[in-house]
């Protein structure tokens, strides 16, 4: 079954994985702009990242007739050198025109300090002046409740954003509701210990429905998978979900969100 | 599904993550030293299984995350250990 990959950071995959997410019916991915493992020295590690985003990652996912989207920003995780994400927010605007590019992404929270919600905001407010849409990183484990709550603050006290063309991603049992009350997009991400297992995504939706959610893999440098996705539409097979309620989730709605862009484009 | 197929598909999956659980606590239990917050918060969430009670995981995880609501000074670390130190 066709399908759409919301979030991987294919920059830390082998070739044989896009290998396997063409043969498992990938007809797009989307790669949000994350941390590298490491904290990068200066902005010119980021003109790199953001270049091989929009020009060499797109030609890798090619050769398996798979398009290749992607999100830019500086990370949470690098967000404590405000100085630092100021230049790299001065950098995104250079990079908005290219021809794969869906938006502002993944902005959001970590630790749930100042500095990253100071510059949370400055994405936010980048997003708005050139009308991107947004997708967001909520932090993990015990840091995540807090974490959500402080960003659709930011957020809804923020008037020019439309609720209807952010994500908010990594949703579990205890953040999803708010988010879809917030009238925004949830994702469920699909990634073992730390985040939802294929039974559990499957549970949430059948418990808050199918509308304005989508799941994925975030597969990245870390222990992940890939093929989460289509591993979790055999699950919602094996509970008895029909084929469109299948199709729904994992291609029809990510494609809905993302259409939102002029430049998302599949078959 | 029925309750039936739910337990057909996945009641030896429950039952094998519960006796790990079981050993895990065994296991931290027998072992020399001093436990700290995360057990503590470990067996507040455990507390969350009882009974009959809807959105079990839901209230696992609240059990295990910040309740706060301010913004922390500075962030000096980059992870997250799972369980909120009180």
């Amino acid at each position: 079954m066709k399908y759409i990959e919301p979030h991987a950071h294919m920059v830390s995959r082998t070739t044989d994985d896009y290998a396997a997410m063409a043969v498992a019916g990938c007809e797009a991915v989307c790669e949000p702009a994350f941390w590298a493992g490491f904290d990068r020295s200066a902005v010119e590690g980021f003109r790199d990242y953001f270049s091989q985003l929009t020009e060499h990652e797109p030609e890798r996912a090619a050769k398996f007739g798979i398009k290749h989207f992607c999100w830019l920003c500086i990370n949470s995780k690098e967000a404590e050198d405000v100085k630092l994400a100021e230049e790299v927010i001065a950098l995104i605007p250079k990079f908005l025109n290219r021809p794969n590019v869906l938006g502002i992404g993944e902005i959001g929270l970590n630790k749930n300090s100042r500095n990253e919600l100071r510059v949370l905001e400055m994405q936010v407010d980048l997003a708005a002046k050139y009308n991107q849409l947004i997708l967001v990183h909520t932090p993990h484990l015990e840091d995540k409740l807090k974490g959500t709550r402080l960003i659709l603050d930011v957020l809804k006290s923020d008037k020019r954003i439309q609720p209807e063309r952010v994500i908010i991603d990594h949703v579990e049992e205890h953040t999803v509701e708010m988010v879809l009350d917030a009238g925004m997009w949830a994702g469920m991400t699909l990634y073992p210990e730390t985040k939802c297992t294929s039974a559990r995504a499957v549970d949430i939706l059948e418990t808050y429905g199918s509308e304005r959610i989508w799941m994925n893999s975030a597969c990245d440098w870390g222990v992940s998978d890939p093929l989460a996705v289509p591993k979790t539409a055999l699950e919602m097979k094996k509970r008895g979900h029909l084929e469109a309620a299948i199709e729904k989730v994992i291609f029809l709605n990510p494609k809905n969100f993302l259409e939102q862009s002029p430049n998302f484009k599949t078959g | 599904m029925t309750k039936q197929q739910v337990l057909d598909l996945y009641f030896l999956d429950a039952r094998h993550k519960l006796i790990e659980l079981a050993a895990f606590l065994d296991r931290v239990e027998r072992a020399d030293g001093k436990d700290d917050f995360r057990l503590e918060a470990f067996r507040s969430a455990l507390t969350k299984l009882d009974g009959k009670k809807m959105n079990k995981a839901k209230n696992v995880l609240l059990a295990f995350s910040d309740p706060t609501s301010k913004p922390i000074a500075k962030a000096t670390v980059k992870g997250a250990c799972g369980a909120f130190i009180k």
